[in-house]
């Protein structure tokens, strides 16, 4: 009898060994320890780190003391530059929180640049037409609700398809920002054909805190986003509409099997996240620029899509995940002003010649950003999955243990 | 034909062309059920990529056709190169598509702007007319041999894509990995070397765009746009390379048309009409995008994987 489990045994062994088994396979994780995600997360963002200053280093002759130094000082050197900062925050969060319900309902919003857009170009309408024949106070509510307006239809329009027909949202919002950015170009034109690029307007500026020194313009926008996020955290959490949404989110049938109307949610979401969009929109126009431009947005729609989704949709989090992005952006763009005539040695210079540029290009810190947010993209293969490497025992172990039970 | 006319479709053309070379890239990467949106970066990057391999042989003795070879080479390889990153990150990190490809845009870009400050166009300016070849100089000069190189491309891929076995495959890949993979595909091979070649041509769109329609430095600057109207295109054409290459060119036609309408017609439209007419390709895009989702017909859908990470054990 022995004998011939020891050769079912030897028998099993080799079929394993001849079957090719991969060195480890993937298998996705039921949960993880908080602890554990973060602490994966905190790896890949110094792994980024460490690849960054190799790129500055090797690339850009920028020694890491260098470069860390202009980061931080960029950020925080001076009140100025923190104000800043808090200030670039506030309005990447602002478009994050914006287009977070969407997200969370698995619609891909990536029109958030062209909500935000309309917003701004239908505050300044606004001020075109009405400025100094009504009121201050009025002119902001009207630049307000038409700014809400406006976004909030940019938004529901894709929307609207997807639920009846199930277009394809992603493109169709993406396209959507193309349009409102060609809208604006005709519009800045049809004003003034002679001088396209607009001056501020005199009117319709708002300043929720006139008292404060220098800063109450960046403090208007800091306190209005921070209130939305706080909002849009309890609406999210603790609404009806909120669960609606995670509902429709998770499972589309579950939702119409307990009675939500899918098609509903989807369109007032929509309608919800635009409307967010053209209040960012609204408060850029109102509060800083007082003007439109094709660079109202400043491509920021795009990034805010990184910071929700970096953020796992969580409004709170969001706060973190928009101050790392706004600390890379400021702190990087400090490099430049820092390094300004430095004469960089590297095999594109050199194939240049004599003609080569001194000192850092700007475009460095969007470099660097990129590289920080592959890792983090990266990154989130090992908080849902993980490796198995493969044990070498393991066959046989498990041909005996069935051969026990027998 | 009058003259006026021929010239403004000569000026169409090149348009057409470097929207036809990206959006055949995009085609063959959405075919293998992967939204890239990072298509502006990669364009840019190859663009970018050629210029400095042009400056690097700039004086050398090459003789024209190998220095023609390697540029293209190269664009092709850098723009394959970002193609692996993005198939590593999606196919085997199984990262969210629309949110890696927005880095890859953010980083092409960057990058390219980073990179083109060490250019200089005057080192670059003598293969002008090498990629010109053979009307380097005449108002033919955009249509020279990289136009037909694309067209040929463009057969090429909807020939493989529809009547070859591996088209076949990564049809099957982009509609249902998992049956694909049931039936023995193997579906990460396909889904790399799908995105990796896709790329590798939509960089050559890149490559078109400066050094045969612009020929400038300030060209790098106005090839992300090129890119979205690519990722356009695409959904314009259906998924369908053919129809790519008319989009493409009525794209062309929408692009530069208000500089041709007044000698043309004698419509003279103010300079604001330039931009309705360029908002054109995209509300014809969102237009084809609501109509194919209206009529719901199978073979004009977006393949059914699109954007859609595929894990084994999932199923």
């Amino acid at each position: 009898m022995s004998k011939v489990k020891s050769k079912v045994k030897s028998e099993a062994r080799e079929k394993k060994k001849s079957a090719h088994e991969p060195l480890f396979h993937v298998a996705k994780r039921d949960r993880i320890p908080f602890w554990k995600s973060i602490l994966i997360r905190f790896g890949a963002v110094l792994l980024a780190i460490a690849v960054c200053i190799l790129f500055a280093l090797i690339f850009a002759d920028v020694s890491p003391d260098m470069l860390i130094k202009s980061m931080v000082d960029g950020t925080f050197g001076t009140e100025r530059r923190q104000w800043l900062t808090a200030e670039a925050l506030a309005r990447l969060l602002g478009i994050a929180l914006a287009l977070t319900p969407a997200f969370v309902m698995r619609f891909w919003n990536i029109g958030g640049e062209g909500q935000v857009l309309m917003g701004a170009l239908a505050s300044v309408t606004c001020v075109i037409y009405f400025g100094g024949k009504v009121s201050e106070p009025v002119l902001l509510l009207m630049m307000l609700a038409a700014a809400l307006l406006a976004g909030a239809l940019w938004g529901f329009i894709p929307s609207f398809f997807k639920a009846l027909w199930n277009s394809n949202e992603t493109l169709f919002t993406l396209m959507m920002n193309y349009v409102a950015i060609q809208l604006i170009e005709f519009m800045l034109v049809f004003w003034n054909p002679k001088h396209p690029n607009m001056d501020p307007l005199p009117h319709g500026h708002l300043n929720l805190f006139p008292s404060v020194e220098h800063y109450g313009d960046e403090l208007t926008m800091i306190v209005i986003i921070f209130a939305v996020a706080l909002l849009m955290f309890i609406y999210l959490r603790y609404s009806k509409h909120g669960y609606e949404i995670s509902v429709v989110g998770e499972s589309e049938n579950t939702a119409r099997y307990v009675g939500i109307s899918v098609k509903k949610v989807t369109m007032r979401t929509m309608a919800l996240s635009g409307l967010l969009c053209g209040l960012v929109g609204f408060l850029i126009v109102a509060v800083f620029d007082n003007s439109v431009s094709t660079e109202t947005a400043g491509g920021l729609g795009f990034t805010a899509i990184m910071v929700s989704w970096m953020a796992k949709f969580n409004p709170l989090v969001m706060i973190g995940t928009a101050g790392i992005v706004a600390f890379l952006d400021k702190g990087a763009a400090c490099l430049n002003t820092n390094l300004g005539s430095v004469q960089i040695d590297n095999f594109l210079t050199r194939s240049m010649g004599e003609n080569a540029p001194t000192g850092i290009p700007t475009d460095l810190p969007n470099i660097l950003v990129a590289i920080i947010l592959f890792f983090i993209v990266g990154c989130e293969f090992f908080i849902n999955y993980q490796l198995k490497f493969r044990k070498f025992e393991f066959g046989s172990k498990k041909t005996e243990r069935k051969e026990e039970a027998k | 034909m009058s003259e006026a006319l021929l010239n403004f479709i000569l000026n169409a053309i090149p348009v057409g062309i470097t929207l036809l070379l990206g959006a055949l890239g995009e085609i063959i990467v959405e075919k293998a059920g992967h939204l890239n949106l990072g298509i502006p970066g990669i364009m840019c990057m190859g663009g970018a990529g050629s210029c400095v391999a042009l400056q690097m042989m700039a004086g050398s003795k090459l003789h024209p056709v190998l220095i023609v070879l390697i540029a293209t080479i190269v664009c092709f390889l850098v723009g394959t190169l970002m193609g692996l990153l993005y198939s590593f990150l999606t196919v085997s990190l199984r990262a969210n598509q629309n949110v890696t490809g927005l880095v890859m845009t953010t980083f092409g870009v960057s990058m390219t702007n980073y990179v083109v400050t060490y250019v200089s166009w005057e080192k670059c300016q003598y293969a002008l007319p090498y990629f010109r070849y053979p009307f380097g100089g005449s108002i033919w000069q955009y249509c020279g041999w990289m136009v037909a190189f694309a067209i040929l491309l463009t057969l090429l891929v909807s020939f493989v894509l529809k009547k070859t076995r591996v088209g076949l495959h990564l049809r099957a890949v982009g509609e249902n990995p998992g049956a694909a993979d049931a039936v023995g595909i193997k579906v990460t091979l396909y889904k790399y070397l799908a995105t990796c070649i896709g790329c590798g041509i939509s960089a050559l769109g890149g490559l078109y765009y400066i050094m045969v329609y612009v020929g400038s430095q300030e060209a790098y600057k106005s090839i992300e746009p090129m890119g979205w109207l690519a990722v356009a295109l695409v959904i314009f054409a259906l998924w369908r390379p053919v129809l790519a290459l008319v989009g493409g060119l009525l794209f062309g036609i929408f692009f530069v048309a208000n500089s041709y309408l007044p000698t043309l017609f004698g419509w003279h439209l103010g300079l604001e009409m330039t931009y309705l007419l360029k908002m054109l390709p995209y509300v014809f895009t969102i237009l084809v995008l609501v109509i194919i989702s209206i009529r719901n017909k199978k073979e004009n859908q977006p393949p059914a994987g699109l954007g859609v990470p595929y894990f084994r054990e999932e199923r």
